[in-house]
């Protein structure tokens, strides 16, 4: 009589034990099957276009950075073209300005994204103009300290290109998710604050490549 | 069984004669309704259409080795040399290196066509990012070091620039395109084993980074072997427990349990092929890596 009881608590026990992980499997097994009908892409997206942001952030940065070497440089053989150089450090303050102000919702608020869009551009503008009054100095381009920054400043723009793109790329799987069927769905019972995020155009000044002048004009 | 079926049959013959009237009676609301649909329809294609669109981009060739020379530039012999010193390189520090050559670039600038087809092909250990393309285009007579993701501190632009301009160029320049490409790979070559500490870490994560890959699959596959068995056991506690009621719907069967050493098996096996995969003999092949536009072009 008392062995016949002890085995039945013994049985309750584990059955209490299987059941949880009965229940264990079965939220293993939901899970599975519910990611594979995409009810993470959203969050996934949206992770992966903000890297993507923080790319092209820190190779703005990277330009940023890199500019005081290249006035002071050229600064050093063609102190005389004042105007451009005070225009790039003009330019550079300012994209770093608006880099710094830039508020943390810049991905979904696009008009924040075009006052930094702009800053940026009209900072390249400033830098090729530069580049191209190098041209002008041939003991300056054929330095070695040059040639290094420039490799550097080249290096960097085609990074930011690359990384505007991927965040572009990322941008539009992230928007066409939260647009189309299942996606839609998702949004609609999960993620209700998830907002359509902002890509930029290239700018018509970025399409265009620099005008060598090699009549010397200036 | 037989209780859900007058139930359902109910509920459905009670909301036919509600829905249908309702439908038929708000004609216009259903054609805003069906407006939506079609907007929504068309947003789609055309979200379908830019997406088709925003991918436009080259067309590479196959991966058909650490050289692929479609531009034929390099004779067997040189190829043979560079390809040996390629390999003994991945040996040591699992960088990979592949040159091509370029019959045309299709129009695009090379720093475009080069990271593109760096990420394409997936030159360098996956997560190491630590591949290397040499890209030459003599119809546009263009250069490009293409450095992965992982190598750009080591392989920084000035010292890919510098490779450019005083190894490669000048051979370019006497058309003598097999020695540049050859005195280029050896300069890059020195540069990724220059710091033997660095070489040693490379090596190592290259080495994890796969291992790692494949011991996740073994143990996703061993997690849900064991919820099988547990789930296959507590249906043999019950039956064994409630004898009558599994009998009854069971017909007494019997259910096999696979022993836990037959799981184990199975996941250390699985382990095996991948790690088998990974250095598959002659055969070569990009481990996924990253291209960021780390590197220098030139021209001639």
């Amino acid at each position: 009589m008392t062995g016949s009881s002890a085995f039945a608590t013994k049985q309750g026990l584990f059955d209490g034990l299987a059941r949880r992980l009965v229940l264990l499997f079965a939220v293993v097994t939901a899970s599975l099957s519910l990611a594979g009908c995409g009810v993470n892409n959203i969050p996934t997206y949206e992770q992966s276009a903000k890297a993507k942001w923080s790319e092209v952030l820190s190779q703005y940065k990277r330009r940023a950075d890199l500019v005081p070497n290249l006035v002071e440089t050229v600064k050093g053989y063609a102190a005389q073209e004042k105007d451009v150089l005070t225009s790039v450090v003009e330019a550079r303050a300012k994209a770093t300005q608006a880099q710094i102000q830039l508020p943390p919702d810049a991905t979904t608020n696009p008009e924040a994204m075009k006052r930094f869009q702009d800053a940026q551009n009209s900072f390249s503008g400033a830098l090729r103009q530069l580049l191209s009054v190098v041209e002008n100095y041939p003991e300056l381009k054929s330095g070695q300290n040059f040639l290094a920054l420039q490799s550097q400043l080249e290096g960097t723009e085609n990074r930011i290109a690359i990384a505007r793109r991927d965040y572009i790329e990322a941008v539009r799987v992230y928007n066409t998710e939260i647009a189309t069927f299942p996606g839609r769905l998702w949004k609609s019972f999960l993620y209700p604050t998830a907002q359509p995020m902002a890509t930029f155009d290239i700018a018509p000044s970025e399409m265009q490549t620099p005008k060598v002048d090699f009549g010397g004009k200036k | 069984m037989t209780a859900p079926g007058p139930d359902r049959s109910t509920r459905s013959a009670a909301s036919r004669p509600r829905v249908r009237p309702a439908f038929r009676a708000a004609g216009p609301v259903a054609e805003t309704s069906l407006a939506h649909l079609l907007a929504l329809v068309m947003v789609v294609a055309a979200a379908l259409m830019s997406a088709s669109a925003a991918r436009a981009q080259p067309k590479f060739p196959a991966l058909t080795g650490r050289i692929v020379d479609e531009a034929g530039l390099l004779t067997l012999s040189d190829r043979n040399a560079i390809i040996e010193d390629l390999k003994l390189l991945e040996q040591k520090s699992s960088d990979q290196i592949v040159v091509f050559t370029a019959k045309s670039l299709q129009g695009y600038p090379i720093e475009d066509f080069g990271y593109q087809l760096g990420r394409a092909w997936g030159i360098g250990q996956k997560g190491v990012n630590n591949g290397i393309v040499l890209i030459v285009a003599p119809n546009e007579r263009k250069v490009r070091i293409e450095v992965g993701r992982g190598l750009e501190p080591v392989m920084t632009d000035l010292l890919s620039k510098l490779i450019i301009e005083n190894t490669i160029l000048p051979a370019f320049r006497r058309n003598d395109y097999a020695g540049g490409i050859k005195a280029g790979v050896h300069d890059i070559r020195d540069i990724l084993l220059g710091d033997a500490d660095a070489v040693r870490e490379r090596a190592q994560a290259g080495k994890k980074r796969s291992a790692a890959d494949d011991s996740n699959v073994a143990l996703y596959f061993l997690i849900f072997f064991i919820c099988v068995a547990i789930f296959m056991v507590w249906m043999q506690q019950r039956q064994m427990a409630h004898p009558g009621v599994a009998s009854r719907r069971r017909g007494g069967g019997y259910v096999t349990i696979p022993s836990s050493s037959g799981s184990s098996g199975w996941g250390s096996s699985s382990g095996s092929w991948g790690s088998s995969s990974s250095d598959s003999g002659g055969g070569f092949s990009g481990g996924g890596g990253d291209f960021g536009g780390g590197g220098s072009s030139g021209s001639w």
